[in-house]
C-alpha cells in the first residue's frame, strides 16, 4: 500500500514539473471555456431550463467540463501512450517480472496525475470563468465532498478504459487507431461537447448508460446538486459499477495478453 | 580532350547550383519532404484510411453537436441551421487546408526541447519549409472533406441571391482564410522558440479560432468580436465574407466592402508571421544535446 502511495506521489510530482505547459494548458482551457460558454448562453437564451438546467447551471457545466477535461482525461492521452510504447518495444516483459501489480501500479500513478491536474488545470479556469459569468457554486461543504468523490470515481473509470486501450497494443502493436476511437467516444459520450441530458431519445438513454458519462456528466450533476440522498448513492453505484467491471475486464485481458508475451518470448 | 574537360568543369557548377530565390527553394524543399512523407504514409494504406476516417469523424462530431443543439431550438444567436452550416463549413475548410499545409508547426516546441531542430538548421534548405512539412499528415484531408461537405450542404440548402461579387467572394474567402490560419500557425511556431512547451497556446488560437468561427458573431461578446477582428483578424477568415453572402448585418457596424479585404488581411498576416518567425529563429539557442 505504501508503495502505491509513493507511486501516486511520483505521478503528481512528475506533472507538477511542467509549469509552463500547465500555464499554457490553463490558457487553452480558459479560451475554450469562453467560446463554449457563449454558445451555451445563446442556446439557453432561446430555451431557458433546457435539459433541466437554468442559464447559470449550464454555464457552470461548461467550466466544470474545462476543469475536469485533463483530470478525467476525456480526450485520452497520458499513461496509456507510455504503456503502449512499452508493449510495442517489449519492455513490458521487464515490468511483468517486478513484484508489483501492473494494473495497480499504473492506476496509482494515474491518480497522482489526476490530483495534480485537478489543482493545476482545474481551479484557475473555474475562477476565471466565475469572474466573467454568473456561475453557481455549491453552498454546503457536503456537496463539495460529494463532488470530489464523484470525480475520483470518474478518474478510476477513465483509467480503466484507457488501460484497456493500452492493452489492445498486445494484439495490434500500433495503438493509434484504438486510441483515436477512444478519443472520439470520450469527447462525445462524456458530455464534453453537449450535456447528455440534451441528447434526444434513445441516443440520450444509451449515452447516459455508457461508462463515459461517469467522467463528466455525473460529477457535474453532483456539483450542481442534482443528486442528493439516495440519488447520490445511485450515481456512485453507477460509477463504481463501471469502474469495477472495466478494471476486471482489464485484469482478464492482461492475463490473456501476458500469456501471449511468454509465447512470443517477450 | 582538354576542351571537353573544360566544358564539363565549366558547365557543372551552373547545372548543379542553379541560383534560385529563397521562396522557390523553400517551396521545392517543402514539396520534396511532403512527397517523402506521402510515400511513407502510403506504405500502410489500411492504416492511412483508418486515420483519415478518424480525422473526418473527429471533426464531424462538432457538427453533430450543433445539429443536436438545433433539435431543441430553431435559431441560435438569430441564425438558422443552414446559415450556421455555412459558417461552419467555410471555417472548417479554411482551417483544414491550413492544418494540412502548416499543421506540423506545433511540433516545433518538441524539436526545440529535444534538440533535433539543430539538424534542420545545418541543411541548406529554409527551416520553415522543413518544419512545416515535417511528418506531413495527409489524413488531415479528413477535416477538409468534412468541412467541404457541410459547406456544400449549406450552399444547396440556403436560398442565396447570387451576384457576381458573391460568386467571386466564396473561393476567395476559403483561400484567404486558409492563408490567415497558416500565418497563425507560423506565428505560433515562432512563439514556441521562446516558450518551448507552450504548444497549447498555439492550439487556443488555431483550434479555438476555428471553433469560434463556427458560430455567428452575434453569439459572442462585443469585445471578443473586436479582438478577433482587429487584433487576431480571424473575422476575415469567414465571418465577414459569409455575412456578405447571407446579406446580414456586420458586427461592429463595419462597412459593406470589408468582406473583400480578406486577401489583403491575409497578406498582412503573412508579413507579420514572417517577421515573428525570423525573430524567433534568431533568438533560438540550442540545448546542445
Amino acid at each position: 500500500m505504501r508503495l502505491y502511495a509513493v507511486v501516486a506521489a511520483g505521478g503528481f510530482r512528475r506533472y507538477a514539473t511542467y509549469r509552463i505547459e500547465t500555464a499554457a494548458g490553463v490558457f487553452t482551457n480558459t479560451v475554450f471555456g469562453f467560446i463554449l460558454a457563449y454558445t451555451y448562453a445563446a442556446l439557453w437564451d432561446e430555451r431557458p431550463q433546457l435539459g433541466g438546467y437554468d442559464m447559470s447551471q449550464a454555464l457552470t457545466y461548461v467550466w466544470l467540463g474545462q476543469a475536469l477535461l485533463m483530470t478525467c482525461v476525456m480526450m485520452g492521452g497520458g499513461f496509456e501512450n507510455e504503456l503502449i510504447e512499452r508493449i510495442r518495444t517489449g519492455d513490458i516483459a521487464v515490468d511483468l517480472y517486478r513484484p508489483v501489480d501492473l494494473q495497480l501500479w499504473w492506476l496509482a500513478g494515474d491518480l497522482g496525475r489526476a490530483a495534480f491536474h485537478l489543482l493545476g488545470r482545474g481551479i484557475v479556469p473555474m475562477v476565471l470563468g466565475s469572474l466573467a459569468f454568473d456561475l453557481v457554486m455549491p453552498a454546503s461543504p457536503g456537496t463539495w465532498v460529494a463532488f470530489l468523490v464523484a470525480v475520483a470515481l470518474g478518474v478510476v473509470v477513465s483509467f480503466a478504459l484507457r488501460y484497456l486501450v493500452a492493452l489492445s497494443a498486445f494484439w495490434l502493436m500500433d495503438g493509434a487507431g484504438v486510441a483515436q476511437m477512444s478519443f472520439l467516444a470520450g469527447m462525445f459520450f462524456s458530455g464534453m461537447l453537449l450535456p447528455l441530458n440534451l441528447f434526444p431519445g434513445l441516443l440520450g438513454e444509451v449515452a447516459r448508460a455508457l461508462p463515459w458519462s461517469a467522467l463528466l456528466q455525473v460529477p457535474a450533476d453532483v456539483f450542481l446538486g442534482k443528486h442528493t440522498g439516495w440519488g447520490l448513492v445511485r450515481v456512485y453505484a453507477f460509477q463504481a459499477g463501471w469502474a469495477l467491471v472495466l478494471l476486471l475486464a482489464g485484469r482478464l485481458v492482461q492475463s490473456v495478453a501476458t500469456r501471449r508475451v511468454v509465447v512470443q518470448g517477450g | 580532350m582538354a576542351e571537353v574537360v573544360d566544358a564539363v568543369v565549366g558547365d557543372a557548377p551552373d547545372a548543379v547550383f542553379v541560383p534560385r530565390s529563397r521562396v522557390v527553394e523553400g517551396v521545392r524543399a517543402y514539396g520534396l519532404i511532403v512527397a517523402m512523407w506521402l510515400r511513407s504514409t502510403m506504405a500502410y494504406r489500411a492504416s492511412f484510411v483508418m486515420m483519415a476516417l478518424g480525422n473526418f469523424a473527429a471533426t464531424a462530431f462538432d457538427f453533430v453537436t450543433i445539429v443536436l443543439m438545433f433539435s431543441h431550438v430553431d435559431v441560435l444567436g438569430g441564425f438558422t441551421l443552414p446559415e450556421i452550416a455555412l459558417l461552419y463549413g467555410s471555417a472548417g475548410t479554411a482551417f483544414g487546408l491550413a492544418d494540412l499545409l502548416m499543421g506540423s508547426m506545433d511540433r516545433l516546441g518538441q524539436r526545440v526541447r529535444d534538440g533535433t531542430l539543430d539538424t534542420l538548421l545545418v541543411r541548406p534548405v529554409p527551416v520553415i519549409a522543413q518544419v512545416a512539412a515535417d511528418r506531413f499528415a495527409l489524413r488531415r484531408l479528413g477535416r477538409v472533406s468534412q468541412g467541404l461537405l457541410v459547406f456544400g450542404y449549406a450552399l444547396v440548402t440556403l436560398d442565396i441571391e447570387w451576384t457576381v461579387a458573391k460568386v467571386v467572394l466564396v473561393p476567395l474567402m476559403v483561400l484567404s482564410g486558409a492563408a490567415i490560419f497558416s500565418a497563425v500557425f507560423v506565428a505560433g511556431g515562432a512563439f514556441q522558440f521562446v516558450a518551448q512547451d507552450a504548444s497549447q497556446v498555439q492550439n487556443s488560437f488555431t483550434y479555438g479560432g476555428a471553433t469560434l468561427l463556427q458560430y455567428p458573431p452575434s453569439v459572442f461578446a462585443t469585445d471578443l468580436v473586436r479582438g478577433v477582428t482587429f487584433v487576431v483578424p480571424l473575422a476575415f477568415v469567414n465571418w465577414l465574407p459569409c455575412l456578405y453572402v447571407l446579406g446580414r448585418d456586420y458586427p461592429l457596424g463595419l462597412p459593406d466592402w470589408v468582406a473583400f479585404l480578406s486577401p489583403l488581411v491575409a497578406g498582412v498576416c503573412w508579413v507579420g508571421a514572417g517577421l515573428a518567425w525570423r525573430a524567433g529563429l534568431r533568438a533560438y539557442r540550442s540545448t546542445g544535446s
